[in-house]
């Protein structure tokens, strides 16, 4: 983090941007710029080096085949691996969270080797796909308010020692284990299923991680009228679902 | 190409008796035009109905993601010019509906289909048809659709060994790669905007690489086919390289595309492009898409776009700022409950326009445009929306329960 820029790499838009997930780095490039700060965004495609000097790295969800070709690549890369070793903010969702760690499912059914970033496993639910719309208690330790997201996967991810629970679901499904528990992540790393993109619903998660970048503990006040409009809608519809 | 003679047997004849029963019991209780009901009833007591009834006629399938109930409507206009078509007009494009809408034209010569993408394979099986039209794939309802590439593979598979013609659009890489298992392919310089589902290589995964008009797969060597037809302007250019004028009551860029290949469907039935473009002409709306109506005297055309790609044709059609745009946005069953696509959708382009926003999903759209860094204004209805429009003629655009709101409030 350079004085007053912000670095923000989107990773491979060309594999991992099926459910809107440009969104996330819109919503971060907009309330970097709202407080002032000039943003620098990277799209990254699958056949270019990731630069190791991003302050934010955002990776989206997406099909299987893609995840398993987008999980190969980053392996082969390194990039993202390295600018997390330099302290680097990592958000990933849904295929992208599975990526990050130790291991998934891939389209051929079987089991591929993640980034590691995260300490968690991921593998194929038995039942039926997760879809749907989903609020949840962010960890507390976040200070943030409720998660509200939509969930749509079939996968399901087992948190080790190291990652910490996101969010307890309160409605919808989550991480699928049975725990109630939705997402993960360490100190930089962050994993989410909900996509929609969750930013557009939760911009204090965006704000968060630009807080951690420029590692400060509170930003300039930003616009949240109808960002607040649409978190009380969807909330009340997760609560009554129809 | 002509279709056979040969008359139903009478347990069809059956099924198609009562299938129309059904229709009028459904349209005399108020639900809708009857077409899928009656349908559903014929099947259950003829499951071979829909290849019986198709026996009699040359048909052609059109499927895709957009634009496929428009190009059906140009298909049977222009190969009216050769004799009498049916054709499932109103877009009831599951088997149910379709088997409904060819039970009605027993005397026709061709039957010209609108598929929906997930039963075009079977369909295929089933009718045996003469030549299929193949315009676009991209993402669409992904909470409850197959992933695009596997419809693309599903296709493929189920195209592989039929003795069908296809028409398909060269210009998309998933169409390409759905296509070319057959034997049979005119390909259609067809152009397609949207790019953002086919960035990575349909057979080997490579990334594409995109240099122009054309397209390639550096790995695998998988790349665009030459076309023998071509939308170039406002012309269709034939395989001879003769070009003809494109004249269309409807509007935009993928409506000449889709003319583009209509005319070559024709044209592998006989009927000359420059007879198929003249009869194209008089396709004004299509299931009240593009209809210019008047509400609350004012003058309000309506655009359908139910997807990214959609949207994304749509806004090059609409007119220049400072032309007022409303847009309405649902997430009902039919439309799919995910609203995550808005953020596929480059809004930025309605920079200028005065925008008002309604719909069940208007907040989801407000952080959109707020993110975008639009002005707009969120309404409660269509009503206080165009009250607050500024003067001239408003562009409507809306995905698809919202459409069909739209439509029964301005009473079209």
């Amino acid at each position: 983090m350079s004085d007053n820029s912000l670095r923000l790499v989107w990773i491979y838009p060309d594999l991992l941007s099926t459910y809107g997930d440009q969104g996330n780095a819109l919503v971060v490039e907009r309330r970097a710029r709202q407080r002032g700060l000039d943003v620098q965004r990277v799209d990254v495609r699958s056949d270019q080096q990731i630069p190791t000097s991003g302050d934010i790295y955002l990776i989206g969800g997406g099909e299987d085949r893609p995840q398993r070709l987008a999980s190969e690549r980053l392996i082969r890369d390194g990039g993202l691996s390295r600018a997390v070793s330099n302290g680097a903010i990592v958000f990933s969702v849904c295929a992208g969270y599975q990526i990050l760690g130790h291991e998934f499912i891939n389209d051929l059914g079987e089991r591929q080797q993640g980034l590691g970033l995260l300490d968690v496993v991921s593998t194929r639910g038995e039942g039926e796909r997760c879809v749907g719309d989903v609020l949840a208690d962010i960890d507390p330790q976040l200070g943030l308010p409720p998660l509200t997201g939509f969930e749509n996967h079939q996968g399901v991810t087992h948190l080790g020692k190291t990652a910490r629970p996101f969010a307890k679901v309160r409605f919808g499904k989550g991480n699928g284990v049975g725990d109630g528990y939705e997402g993960a992540y360490n100190d930089t790393v962050f994993g989410t299923y909900m996509h929609g993109p969750v930013m557009a619903r939760n911009p204090h998660i965006a704000d968060l991680l630009i807080k951690l970048a420029l590692d400060v503990n509170a930003l300039p006040p930003a616009d949240d009228r109808w960002y607040e409009a649409l978190r009380q809608e969807r909330i009340a519809a997760a609560t009554q679902p129809a | 190409m002509a279709g056979n003679t040969e008359p139903l047997s009478p347990r069809a004849k059956l099924a198609v008796t009562a299938g129309k029963a059904a229709a009028a019991v459904s349209r005399a209780a108020g639900r809708g035009s009857g077409s899928v009901i009656g349908g559903r009833v014929a099947l259950k007591l003829d499951p071979d109905l829909l290849a019986r009834l198709a026996g009699h006629l040359d048909v052609v399938l059109v499927s895709a993601t957009n634009g496929k109930t428009t190009t059906t409507r140009l298909i049977a206009e222009a190969l009216r010019a050769s004799g009498p078509v049916v054709s499932n007009a109103l877009g009831a494009n599951m088997p149910a509906g379709i088997t409904s809408a060819l039970a009605g034209g027993s005397d026709a010569k061709y039957g010209v289909i609108e598929v929906d993408e997930k039963y075009l394979a079977g369909v295929a099986r089933d009718v045996t048809p003469k030549a299929i039209a193949l315009l676009n794939l991209s993402r669409d309802q992904l909470d409850r659709a197959a992933e695009t590439r596997m419809l693309a593979e599903k296709w493929r598979e189920g195209l592989a060994g039929s003795k069908a013609l296809i028409i398909a659009n060269a210009d998309d890489p998933l169409i390409v790669w759905a296509a070319s298992s057959s034997a049979n392919v005119v390909w259609v310089a067809a152009g397609q905007e949207w790019k953002d589902d086919a960035w990575s290589c349909p057979s080997c995964g490579g990334v594409m690489q995109r240099p122009g008009e054309d397209w390639f797969c550096a790995e695998c060597g998988f790349r665009r086919p030459t076309p023998s037809w071509a939308l170039s302007g406002d012309h269709v250019l034939d395989p001879h390289g003769s070009a003809w004028p494109i004249k269309l009551q409807l509007p935009g860029r993928a409506n000449k595309a889709n003319a583009t290949t209509s005319a070559a469907v024709a044209a592998a039935f006989g009927v000359p492009p420059q007879v198929a473009l003249e009869r194209m002409f008089s396709v004004q709306a299509v299931a009240g898409r593009y209809d210019v109506v008047t509400f609350m005297e004012r003058e309000l055309r309506l655009l359908l776009a139910k997807n990214p790609a959609g949207w994304l044709e749509t806004f090059s059609l609409i007119d220049p700022p400072p032309t007022p745009v409303i847009m309405s946005v649902n997430a009902r069953g039919a439309d799919g409950t995910d609203t995550s696509w808005l953020w596929d959708v480059d809004y930025t382009r309605l920079a200028g326009h005065p925008i008002f926003v309604l719909g069940d999903r208007k907040l989801d759209l407000a952080v959109r445009l707020e993110v975008a860094g639009l002005d707009f204004q969120v309404c409660e209805s269509l009503d206080e929306a165009v009250q607050l429009a500024p003067p001239g003629r408003i562009e409507v655009i809306a995905n698809y329960t919202a459409f069909q709101d739209l439509r029964r409030r301005v009473g079209n």
